[in-house]
């Protein structure tokens, strides 16, 4: 190795697969080049790169320099600059670009394809990856700026590939596995996380937003994705009818045929499952009874959390009008703290052309667009203009389960038009009435 | 930092060809940004561009807006796109001499 690294070597023991000796390994298969390869960024670059970090574990700080302009023309983002702030030390960083690049929904692959994309990165990148990056892009980790076209040319000529998202724009949208491997999905998210990253394609890649905006999409409560927390529009699959109760499965679990959560908790013996305990006590609406060797179940009171069902998997199953709700806002701490997704539509149907949905979408959009302060996230407008304005500008009308609870303070704003005779008040009017 | 000599004039730019000082800026800035961003002939929508740009940071001291781009020379983003396609960041910005976009990129 071109650098001695000491304390980069120590993460290459333990048990979890370390980054160390997955990155030592790409610099020796980039020294070695069996395959002769023409690398169009320099050969050592992943050696560079072990030497700057481990100047970073010397020294405590970072040695990226602040920001970096770069992408591809057309697009206003979808690559983050980066150059090294030693770059006469480690010239194989000197630029160290990253690409984003669009996944597929619920990040299913083949292997023909993931070696495509290794075939493009070894050659005109630095072979190593992010898979994935949070937002949920394959993300390639290193490269020099005048490669940047030509990544972008075969991703998109040979490969059928686009860039993600980055910027002030509808970052890249995720999706969790949905209908293809999970029995609790409400909608197909992969169809609408596709049908929506392809509707708005313009958005994605030409920042025209005061800030950035992404969607998520969970098939169930359970948020495998975390809509709720990391999209600022969150679609969250629901049902509107009961829960489908198969009795005789209920008994197998009560039996102990059937291990309750799946199986998920048995690495402990926390004795047999008590359905009183495990589930029916649990119900946060105590929605639940179960009497004579029957479960009931009172749909009206249940809100849905998942429980039961997560808990008796074979035994309960979805209703069968599903459909998603839409929650906004979600955000991490910058500007003005952290904000999880308000519910701003309890049900929607999840129908192609989606036409409802987009709907929605682009009333917000029109919204916060128009009224949204430079770096102003959803959530951040929400809290400005109130939550009250979202619900007028998607046509929205409030009802209880717009709120967890109603407000406590009475700094309660009327419209004009809703009180009799209006704000235009003449003193002397009220004078003849009240002395001074 | 690297300096870039072009027809007699020298920039001080950064390595995404920024120029540092805004002062350095002049006729012979444009032309040597030209070819780098993609543009054959600069027209009088590009000069627009670049003029509102200016007036703009020159009064307020930060770029404006997308939004506000738009609004001021009356163009669509899909048309400042069409004169410059790196976009209004990388492209016009970095034409009219304005500081480097910064933040979430």
């Amino acid at each position: 190795m071109k650098h001695e690294t000491p304390l980069l070597n120590q993460l290459e023991s333990g048990p979890w697969p370390s980054f160390v000796s997955d990155l030592k390994q790409q610099a020796e298969v980039r020294a070695k080049n069996e395959e002769n390869i023409e690398f169009q960024i320099p050969v050592d670059a992943v050696e560079d790169l072990l030497g700057v970090l481990e100047l970073s574990y010397v020294d405590g700080t970072t040695h990226w320099k602040h920001g970096g302009i770069v992408g591809v023309f057309g697009y206003g983002g979808g690559v983050i600059g980066r150059y090294c702030d030693q770059p006469q030390n480690f010239p194989g960083v000197a630029h160290f670009h990253t690409m984003r690049v669009a996944q597929p929904g619920g990040k299913y692959y083949t292997a023909e394809y993931l070696r495509d994309l290794c075939d493009l990165w070894d050659l005109r990148g630095s072979g190593i990856t992010n898979m994935h990056g949070s937002t949920g892009d394959i993300i390639f980790i290193g490269t020099t700026t005048p490669q940047l076209e030509e990544v972008f040319y075969e991703l998109t000529h040979k490969f059928n590939q686009d860039l993600g998202g980055s910027g002030s724009n509808l970052r890249t949208p995720a999706d969790c596995i949905g209908s293809s491997r999970c029995e609790y999905a409400c909608y197909d998210t992969q169809a609408l996380c596709y049908d929506l990253t392809q509707e708005y394609q313009d958005e994605l890649h030409r920042p025209a937003f005061p800030y950035k905006f992404k969607f998520k999409f969970d098939g169930c409560p359970n948020g495998c994705v975390a809509s709720i927390a990391r999209s600022d529009l969150s679609f969250i699959g629901t049902w509107k009818d009961e829960i489908r109760i198969d009795q005789e499965a209920v008994q197998a679990y009560i039996g102990g045929e059937m291990p309750p959560n799946a199986g998920a908790h048995s690495g402990r013996d926390w004795g047999a499952f008590d359905i009183q305990k495990e589930v029916i006590a649990l119900c946060p609406s105590d929605c639940m009874k179960y009497e004579g060797g029957k479960l009931e179940i009172n749909n009206k009171e249940c809100v849905r959390c998942m429980h039961c069902i997560n808990v008796m998997p074979r035994a309960l199953r979805i209703g069968n009008d599903r459909g998603c709700s839409i929650l906004a806002g979600a955000k991490a701490p910058i500007l003005d703290g952290a904000q999880m997704g308000s519910l701003l539509i309890p049900f929607i149907k999840v129908e192609e052309p989606y036409d409802e949905i987009k709907e929605v979408i682009e009333n917000v959009w029109d919204w916060w667009m128009e009224e949204g302060k430079n770096r102003e996230r959803l959530g951040e407008l929400i809290k400005r203009q109130g939550l009250q304005k979202l619900l007028e500008v998607t046509g929205v009308t409030p009802d209880a389960r717009h709120v967890q609870e109603p407000r406590s303070n009475p700094y309660i704003f009327w419209k004009e038009e809703e009180v009799e005779g209006g704000w235009d008040r003449d003193i002397d009017e009220y004078r003849k009435h009240h002395q001074r | 930092m690297a300096q870039v000599d072009f027809k007699g004039k020298t920039f001080d730019v950064d390595e995404d060809g920024f120029i540092l000082d805004y002062n350095q800026f002049c006729d012979e800035w444009i032309e040597y940004v030209k070819d780098q961003e993609g543009i054959d002939e600069m027209t009088d929508e590009h000069k627009l561009v670049i003029k509102v740009l200016q007036e703009y940071y020159e009064k307020n001291g930060i770029a404006p807006m997308v939004r506000v781009l738009s609004k001021l020379t009356k163009f669509k983003l899909k048309h400042i796109y069409e004169l410059f396609p790196s976009g209004p960041g990388k492209g016009a910005c970095k034409m009219a001499g304005l500081p480097k976009p910064t933040g979430c990129v």
